[in-house]
């Protein structure tokens, strides 16, 4: 399992770059990953990692659109603002969770 | 001191090569079952930022028929593929055109316990991701139906010429 140096710290990774411990995570990390990928934070964008944060501690696995839109009420449409073109992905790279599976 | 100093893994999102990627994705069936393919790939595709054209056609315009659109239907009848439940048993034939009613209740409750929803909200979902969905001109007059008769995010009814030339270099799939 690879590792890497973020944010001055070591982190287990997966080949493509996304977290593998939960708990290596934190919230000056989720800038340094946002800024990786050329994402400013804003409330709005942590109201999405926060809730991808606790579901996925809840449920076991990384909710997907539909279920933020659903659960935690943020629109699909603002999802893709937020986090443009491939959302589901950059979200839970941000929040560091697993990619979603779900296939809605 | 260390000798090497690790780049950091950044996961490659592609926000610059793929902007030029497309799906046309053709949906010209009406049975329950066949609405879903077109719906998953599609979805799967904007979520991934490709640019998605859904074309509707001939038994696919249930799908996107107001007055239809909540009563697609399944049975059984002619699917030698349909199994019961649970079972590499294949469904009788003989006793499949009496089903209908129960196989869509049985696909309904199949697709909802996957927590995957139903076709108009499905088409939702995916007009809220960006997705386009057109009709067919030639499904339209044969069915005599007209844009007010259609959901009211299909941004238009055209001709196969058209998605044709609306879909250049996009790929295509067929359901």
């Amino acid at each position: 399992m690879p590792v890497t140096t973020l944010n001055g710290r070591s982190v287990h990774v997966n080949e493509e770059g996304f977290l593998t411990e939960y708990d290596e995570w934190d919230e000056d990390l989720a800038k340094v990953l946002a800024a990786n990928i050329g994402i400013d934070l804003t409330e709005a964008h942590w109201k999405v990692i926060r809730f991808l944060r606790e579901d996925f501690k809840a449920q076991g696995e990384t909710p997907t659109t539909r279920r933020v839109q659903q659960v935690a009420g943020i629109p699909i449409k603002e999802q893709f603002v937020l986090f443009p073109k491939k959302p589901g992905r950059k979200m839970s790279y941000i929040a560091g969770v697993p990619k979603p599976h779900g296939c809605v | 001191m260390s000798t090497e100093t690790s780049e950091p893994i950044i996961p490659s999102f592609d926000d610059d090569d793929d902007t030029d990627r497309k799906l046309a994705i053709i949906c010209s069936k009406g049975n329950l079952d066949m609405a879903y393919p077109g719906l998953i790939m599609g979805n799967a595709a904007l979520g991934e930022g490709v640019e998605t054209h859904l074309f509707f056609t001939f038994w696919g315009f249930d799908m996107i028929i107001k007055s239809r659109m909540n009563d697609l239907q399944f049975s059984p009848a002619g699917n030698a593929a349909m199994h019961l439940p649970n079972s590499d048993r294949h469904m009788p034939q003989a006793l499949a055109p009496a089903m209908t009613g129960m196989a869509t209740k049985m696909l309904k409750k199949q697709i909802a316990d996957l927590g995957v929803p139903e076709v108009p909200e499905f088409l939702d979902l995916i007009t809220a991701a960006g997705g386009h969905l057109w009709a067919c001109k030639l499904s339209a007059d044969m069915f005599h139906v007209d844009l007010p008769d259609l959901r009211d995010d299909v941004e238009g009814i055209i001709t196969a010429a058209d998605f044709i030339e609306m879909t250049k270099g996009a790929q295509l799939l067929f359901v």
